[in-house]
């Protein structure tokens, strides 16, 4: 048996799930509809929209000095739920990557990150001072 | 010194301010933004997470991306912004509202305006607030300032990491914390419930394993010169059980333990600030107690989604636009808290129009429900099938639900 | 090796005002100091009271350096740079059978020669303080007591004393001394070393062990802790005087005081401590605080507290110990300096210099000495069109780095450039970091600052030097 706390809403519904023999699950705990299909959704297909930082560039590569009030960091985000047990893989991935500024929302950072579906791209656009 | 005209100046260049100056400009005044950091968005942009705008724009955006929206409408319109400039003070000086403030670029500058509205936002509560015992090495961070550090400067403040407080920064920063390769050992919370959204419980703490401590009080921090780890107490039915306190070792103690509006400017320039909230009084059209002064955002009470904060603001700005044109309500009815509401706002309702109207509740409760009295009588009622105090509670209370209303009546919200 | 006339040990109030007293004569002068900055021990954490002259009677050491030391600020003020104001001391009697003790407070300062001082009916006491419990009996008033800001009046005399020639040695912590001819020498912990022909033990807390080091007298320093808590300049409570209760054997009380900058300290308590390194406050002191500062004045607040802290007292016996050292040649003791000290420190450096002079030491008077500082004007003291005109030679003035206290960023950089590297340092010297949000806002600007002036890595970024790192880690 799973216990999961539904986050459709502020209720927060304890939900319990039991697989049985067949692989069929029988969710209890909710009181709508959502609860049962976030269940089902957290147990077979965990997601989580991801978002971390890049390093930030300058056009000629160096990094962004105290001099400056650029960012050293650029916010990125996954454009959907990414599968949780593959994140760490992802945040390693992205620890690797950086992003050269100025740059614009949605430019691509990750295009179909770890062989998903799913682009990285950057969440805040950055203009040179 | 620089003299400058508006019609209207917005203090603050967060949600709030841009929000309200897009409403102003919209209806043909002219108005300045003042904004004290270098760039517009104000806090949203150290908050790199997904969350914001669902109600707003019907998607799931990033703080920064919430707030380049909004700036992206307010350069379509052309809306003057002054950066790096902070406000110094506020004062009426010949039937004007006169504003001083100071950048490096123009220095000191008063801009007179008719109309002011104030989007200043919220500080964190630290650890002096709280009263926490022990010693003061470095590693003790609210966790705003941990974020800032993370999310932008591209810092780490330390490695073993013990958050007091779950308010919703505090649960955000022990996923990032751990993201970012630290560890994050507990969560402390003071109340017997979290004080922050239960989905950021979940994906933030429950994802990694991180203990969160219900009823438990922080009673030192110790260590020389960096946090070497505090001592946490339980609370059982009121009382601190002493002998069962322990100790947890940790090099960082980040603070999530409230938000307080950031009133100082309004105060010193003789606006009323309530004590419920510790923001400005204000009247039905969101009007501060200084006639042409609105105030709108986390200035004005905490609120626990952007989006209720843009709402707001887009109504201090319309109001005031209307106030600029010489609009002034026939007569407003006294709005007050009943049974188990901490506040609501605002505290006078205009019984000729569509009021929003926002409130906390004091209580957990399930099944509840939200009465509207006039005078006694409910004349308006809501069920909500959960209410905390994290979560804001909204009504709309219209010229139908006080046609009733007499000279002296007063409404009462309550949570039974 | 570096030789030196004087070697004065511990960089507090004492050995700063000794400092610069002896930076009027053409001596070669060292001011060793063990921590990263000036200032960092009993000096920081105090009450900041300019005190009136009636707590102690005159037949005591203290008092007569305390009545010497009070008369001396005016004009420190003027040629430092330090916020001060004498806005006068009140003790207020609670009870009828206190007054006893007010009347001898009074007859005491009478005969200590204060001028001014008053015993005042309860309606004289409300009307000097109409913030005070209104249950008052009556009290004692002196209007010369006043406030200041003690790290910054340190921070400007190390300045001064810097200025005309005192070499200052951060850092230096002494642990060895020896007697070579004429000269003592002295190394520190990290094997630096030095030689001075005299010596003066100011260093507080540690006086014991600084004394036992140069085979001088054998005494121990107790430390006695002393909480605060500090209070937000927007708090309805503040007094415009010193608020003191009737003084017991052991403590003045627990005092209101408005600071100079605006804020409002209430403490200090007096308990023993768990050694020379315990600056932690505890539930029941500070509990112990809000109590007795209500007392004096009821509206005190708990939901004004900003921050707490507790300093140690240096105590040793009843009175000050400053003599020459009997056991050991060209050694001066300043020990046992608690309160009133800070009071008195000015005219201890004058008492200091003159038992220098006593053991041989030649005085002779420089031609060029310069007793005043350059002022760093404050964005918090300036009107608009003199905050108008700073930003026009200063751009820095107009960027507000700290937005509770009013700091700019000139203020910060000349914080930096006076030899304040460290976030306590700026802290003290521009009171960033202090106000209501305690850096909450402003620290990673500081940080910024700090790496830009200073060319310091993000791990060298400390609080207070030694291992206070602030960041441990860069993505």
């Amino acid at each position: 048996m799973k216990e999961l706390i539904c986050i459709t809403c502020p209720m927060g519904c304890h939900l319990s799930i039991d697989t049985d023999a067949s692989g069929e699950m029988k969710v209890t705990g909710n009181r709508c509809v959502r609860g049962e299909q976030y269940a089902r959704e957290e147990v077979l297909n965990p997601k989580r929209v991801v978002t971390f930082t890049c390093a930030a560039l300058l056009p000629d590569g160096r990094a962004p000095g105290v001099t400056s009030n650029l960012p050293r960091r650029v916010p990125v985000r996954t454009r959907a739920g990414f599968p949780k047990e593959r994140i760490p893989e992802l945040l390693d991935a992205l620890r690797g990557i950086s992003v050269r500024l100025p740059t614009e929302r949605g430019a691509m950072v990750l295009p179909k990150a770890l062989g998903t579906d799913i682009d990285v791209v950057v969440a805040r656009s950055i203009a040179l001072e | 010194m620089k003299q400058l005209n508006y019609d209207a100046v917005v203090i603050g260049g967060g949600a709030a301010g841009m929000a309200a100056a897009i409403e102003l400009d919209a209806r043909g005044h002219s108005v300045l933004i003042l904004e004290r950091e270098d760039t517009l968005g104000g806090i949203l942009m150290q908050c790199i997470h997904n969350g914001f705008g669902l109600i707003e724009f019907n998607e799931e955006l990033t703080g920064p991306e919430f707030a380049q929206r909004f700036e992206a409408q307010a350069r379509e319109k052309n809306i003057e912004t002054s950066l790096n400039t902070t406000v110094l003070e506020l004062r009426e000086e010949n039937g004007f509202k006169a504003v001083y403030c100071v950048s490096p670029a123009e220095g000191m500058m008063r801009i007179e305006a008719r109309a002011v509205v104030l989007a200043m936002g919220c500080r964190e509560r630290n650890r002096g607030n709280i009263r926490i015992p022990g010693t003061r090495p470095a590693g003790v961070y609210t966790a705003g300032l941990a974020q800032r550090l993370v999310n932008i400067e591209g810092y780490i403040p330390g490695k073993d990491v013990v958050i007091i407080g779950s308010g919703d920064i505090g649960l955000i920063m022990a996923r990032r914390m751990t993201w970012s390769g630290c560890k994050v050992h507990a969560v402390i919370e003071i109340l017997p419930y979290p004080s922050g959204l239960t989905r950021n419980i979940v994906q933030c703490l429950n994802d990694f394993n991180i203990p969160l401590y219900l009823s438990h009080l922080v009673t030192d921090i110790y260590g020389k010169d960096r946090v070497e780890g505090i001592e946490v107490t339980p609370i059982e039915s009121g009382a601190l059980m002493r002998e069962k306190a322990f100790k947890i070792p940790c090099d960082t103690v980040l603070l999530s333990v409230g938000l307080v509006p950031e009133n100082e400017l309004s105060r010193n320039a003789g606006i009323e600030i309530q004590p419920t909230t510790n923001g400005p009084w204000v009247d039905s059209a969101l009007m501060t107690t200084m006639p042409g002064v609105f105030a709108c955002g986390n200035v004005l009470h905490v609120h626990d989604l952007v989006d209720y904060v843009v709402e707001e603001a887009r109504r201090a700005g319309a109001n005031a636009a209307a106030w600029l044109s010489g609009y002034r309500p026939a007569r407003e009815i006294r709005l007050k808290t009943g049974a188990n509401i901490r506040y609501v706002m605002p505290m006078r309702l205009n019984p000729e129009r569509e009021n929003r109207v926002y409130m906390r509740s004091l209580v957990v409760k399930n099944d509840a429900r939200l009465e509207v009295r006039l005078d006694g009588a409910v004349v308006k009622s809501r069920k909500l099938a959960h209410v905390q105090p994290s979560e804001m509670l909204s009504l709309t209370i219209g010229p139908t639900d006080v046609a009733a209303a007499g000279r002296d009546s007063v409404i009462e919200i309550a949570l039974v | 090796m570096e030789q030196f006339d004087v070697a004065i040990i511990g960089a507090g109030v004492c050995g700063a005002n000794i400092a610069r007293k002896l930076s009027q004569y053409e001596l070669d002068v060292a001011l060793l100091e063990r921590e990263i900055d000036v200032s960092l021990g009993t000096s920081k954490a105090n009450s900041g009271i300019v005190h009136g002259g009636f707590h102690d009677h005159i037949s005591t050491l203290k008092a007569r350096l305390e009545l010497q030391g009070a008369l001396m600020f005016d004009r420190l003020h003027e040629e430092l740079d330090f916020p001060f104001e004498r806005c006068g001391i009140l003790v207020a009697a609670l009870h009828e059978d206190e007054m006893h003790a007010i009347e001898q407070l009074y007859l005491q300062g009478v005969d200590n020669g204060v001028i001014g001082i008053e015993m005042c009916s309860r309606e004289r006491m409300l009307e000097l303080e109409p913030k005070l419990n209104p249950d008052v009996v009556g009290g004692l008033y002196a209007p010369s007591g006043g406030i200041l800001e003690p790290y910054r009046f340190v921070f400007s005399l190390v300045e001064s004393a810097k200025k005309n020639g005192v070499r200052v040695k951060t850092e230096f912590e002494v642990s060895v001394a020896e007697r070579e001819g004429d000269y003592w020498r002295i190394r520190s912990t990290s094997g630096q070393e030095i030689r001075a022909r005299y010596v003066v033990n100011s260093a507080g807390l540690h006086a014991d062990s600084i004394s036992a080091a140069f085979g001088a007298e054998r005494f121990e320093i107790a430390p006695r802790k002393g909480e605060y808590y500090l209070l937000d300049r927007m708090t309805k409570s503040k007094p415009s005087r010193v608020i003191f209760p009737v003084p017991t054997e052991v403590s003045k009380g627990i005092l209101v005081i408005p600071t100079v900058e605006g804020t409002v300290l209430i403490g200090p308590t007096a308990s023993p401590a768990q050694g020379k390194e315990d600056f932690a406050t505890t539930r029941d002191q500070l509990e112990h605080i809000l109590h007795s500062a209500r007392m004096m004045v009821p509206s005190i607040s708990e939901s004004d507290v900003i921050t707490s802290f507790a300093g140690l007292r240096a105590s040793y016996g009843s009175d000050f110990y400053i003599k020459l050292s009997d056991k050991a040649p060209a050694f001066v003791q300043v020990a046992g300096i608690q309160s009133p000290g800070l009071t008195a420190s000015p005219a201890i450096g004058d008492y200091v210099k003159d038992l220098l002079k006593k053991a041989g030491l030649r005085l002779v008077e420089k031609s060029e000495w310069d007793p005043y500082v350059h002022k760093v004007p404050r964005a918090r003291d300036a009107d608009p069109y003199a905050l108008d005109g700073l930003v026009a030679k200063d751009p820095a003035y107009g960027d507000i780095v700290c937005r509770c206290e009013r700091v700019s960023e000139a203020e910060i950089v000349a914080a930096i450039r006076a030899g304040h590297t460290t976030l306590d340092g700026i802290k003290y010297y521009t009171r960033a970091q202090m106000g209501r949000c305690q850096g909450g806002f402003c620290t990673y600007k500081i940080i910024r600052i700090l790496m830009r002036e200073t060319g310091m890595s993000f791990d060298e970024v400390t609080k207070r030097g030694g291992d206070s790192t602030v960041l441990r880690g860069s993505l």
